[in-house]
């Protein structure tokens, strides 16, 4: 199928839900990208997508911050993986499993608004992340030794390599 | 990985058989796990993508469950052999297409397959033909029981598994039927089936989820949501609705037979007539001839073939699967006269030893 605003072959397939309407456009990567950067401005966030089908059904993501406020929370960042709170508007995806907790406070509206609810009821891993401390913190190391690595310092880079073989073993 | 092995047998999601296997193809269930000591895969350097490669292909090899199990460097395979694993659903596009260290661990019969690093760094997932949910909810929550006793999952009280996109937060799970729907097609009614999932949160595809586009009559219905509610409870919803939409194209299919069966006997008629004599033909429009065979083989109106024989060729005229048969590449053109030269040996096999069986 063609993209409806160019020859190239449509990749996106987008549907819209306005009320009782189906909007359905069928786009190019390039037109794609156009189209989700012109949504309006309520629609804060890129649609979510189902499954690994991009674009598909977009599930519209209120966040209930007022301009301003979202404007200093867009600033914010996860001190583990280094995202901002931006960076996951843009994308519709989180860096890190610590990012949840980070931005607990603005993502429980969030939740609500795509699930209805924000409360976990099913499944639990029978072996619980005891230390849940640990695996961020190797999260974060693993990162500083890459920095490290880019600006040359070797040697902090190899303390840091260290610390993380003494974290996955223990 | 073998790939010659792989093309010897129809995936077993297309056996046909199964539960309620006249409209239900398959039943899927995949889920969505995160390492908890890795970041998600936007933020993964290179380095970070091998770790995790290596930490679930480390805690996989030597377990009981995995044996006889094929572990595929994506990153490695050709772009038609990727496309191959697409068109089994082993593998989706999204790990298809992206770039970096990314992998696929396939079961033995293709039971279940492990993505690697896709939007998740690990997506888990179990098939089965026909109408089969409780079956493949067991298999797959025993092997993600093994995998948990192994590996450290994202895991957040009120959350619960944490996933890269907050759409698959909770449970993780997206439950998916594949259904043949030609009758409700044919009667106009599909449109108003489908509005009325989405007032209820279900979702419904084309075959390969790529877009609302669908072929061959096939739909894919799934869970939206998945955070607030047990797995339990999101199988029970699609099982409902799917029990009723099943229902509805029994009932369909009832009523053409009854007003219109000169019309379903023509087309299936004519899928036969187009598909032993087409010089040249779409895999689109071979889907379509399929579908009105399919539905035909269930209404015995048509009885020179059987439903292996459909699994078959809708799985092998696709166009890598076509390709690997026929021994390199073709571009659209080609594949097309391929294609058309494949379904005329094929349905010539048939038409020769239902001569000789009747003699």
């Amino acid at each position: 199928m063609k993209c409806q605003r160019c020859e190239k072959p449509s990749t996106f397939h987008i549907t819209e839900i306005i009320g009782e309407e189906i909007h359905e456009f069928h786009l190019c990567e390039d037109h794609a990208k156009e189209y989700m950067a012109n949504v309006p401005p309520s629609d804060n966030t890129p649609p979510s997508t189902p499954d690994d089908s991009p674009f598909e059904s977009s599930v519209q993501i209120q966040l209930p911050q007022s301009q301003d406020e979202l404007e200093k929370l867009d600033q914010e960042t996860c001190p583990i993986c280094g995202i901002s709170f931006y960076e996951f508007r843009q994308k519709g995806r989180f860096g890190c499993p610590y990012d949840y907790i980070h931005f607990q406070k603005e993502l429980e509206p969030l939740l609500a608004n795509i699930h209805g609810v924000f409360k976990h009821t099913g499944k639990r891993p029978k072996r619980m992340a005891q230390s849940s401390g640990k695996q961020t913190e190797l999260i974060s190391l693993r990162r500083e030794m890459q920095q490290a690595i880019e600006k040359e310092l070797y040697e902090k880079a190899s303390q840091i390599r260290d610390r993380i073989r003494q974290l996955e073993t223990s | 990985m073998n790939f010659d092995d792989l093309l010897r047998n129809p995936s077993s999601w297309l056996q046909g058989t199964g539960p309620e296997a006249d409209v239900v193809i398959s039943s899927r269930i995949r889920l969505a796990r995160n390492l908890a000591d890795f970041p998600f895969i936007r933020q993964c350097t290179h380095t970070d993508r091998k770790g995790i490669e290596s930490q679930i292909k480390q805690q996989l090899l030597d377990q009981p469950f995995f044996a006889e199990s094929t572990f595929i460097d994506v990153s490695e395979l050709s772009k038609l052999e990727r496309q191959l694993l697409v068109e089994r659903q082993l593998i989706s596009q999204e790990l298809s297409k992206t770039e970096g260290a990314r992998s696929v661990a396939i079961a033995k019969q293709e039971a279940f397959s492990l993505m690697i690093n896709e939007e998740d760094h690990l997506r888990i997932q179990v098939m089965e033909s026909g109408f089969n949910l409780k079956e493949t909810w067991d298999r797959i929550n025993e092997l993600d029981d093994h995998l948990e006793e192994r590996l450290t999952y994202a895991f957040h009280e009120k959350f619960g598994y944490l996933t890269a996109c907050p759409t698959n937060v909770g449970t993780g799970m997206r439950v998916s039927v594949m259904l043949h729907l030609p009758a409700l097609t044919m009667t106009d009614q599909v449109d108003k089936v489908f509005r009325s999932l989405q007032e209820i949160n279900l979702v419904v595809r084309g075959l390969y989820g790529e877009g609302s586009q669908s072929m061959g009559d096939l739909f894919q219905i799934s869970n939206q949501l998945t955070l607030g509610k047990t797995e339990e409870e999101l199988l029970a919803q699609v099982k409902e609705v799917v029990t009723e939409i099943i229902a509805f194209e029994r009932k369909a299919r009832e009523h053409l037979l009854l007003e219109r069966k000169r019309e379903l006997s023509d087309r299936a008629s004519r899928a036969i007539g187009i598909l032993s004599s087409a010089h040249t033909i779409t895999s689109e429009e071979t889907m379509d001839l399929l579908s009105s065979l399919r539905m035909g083989i269930y209404l015995n109106l048509v009885t020179q073939m059987k439903i292996p024989d459909i699994n078959r060729i809708f799985l092998e005229t696709q166009p890598a699967h076509l390709q690997k048969i026929y021994g390199g590449e073709l571009d659209t053109y080609d594949r097309n006269t391929e294609r058309a030269q494949y379904l005329q040996r094929y349905l010539h096999k048939i038409s020769r030893s239902s001569d000789s069986s009747q003699n």
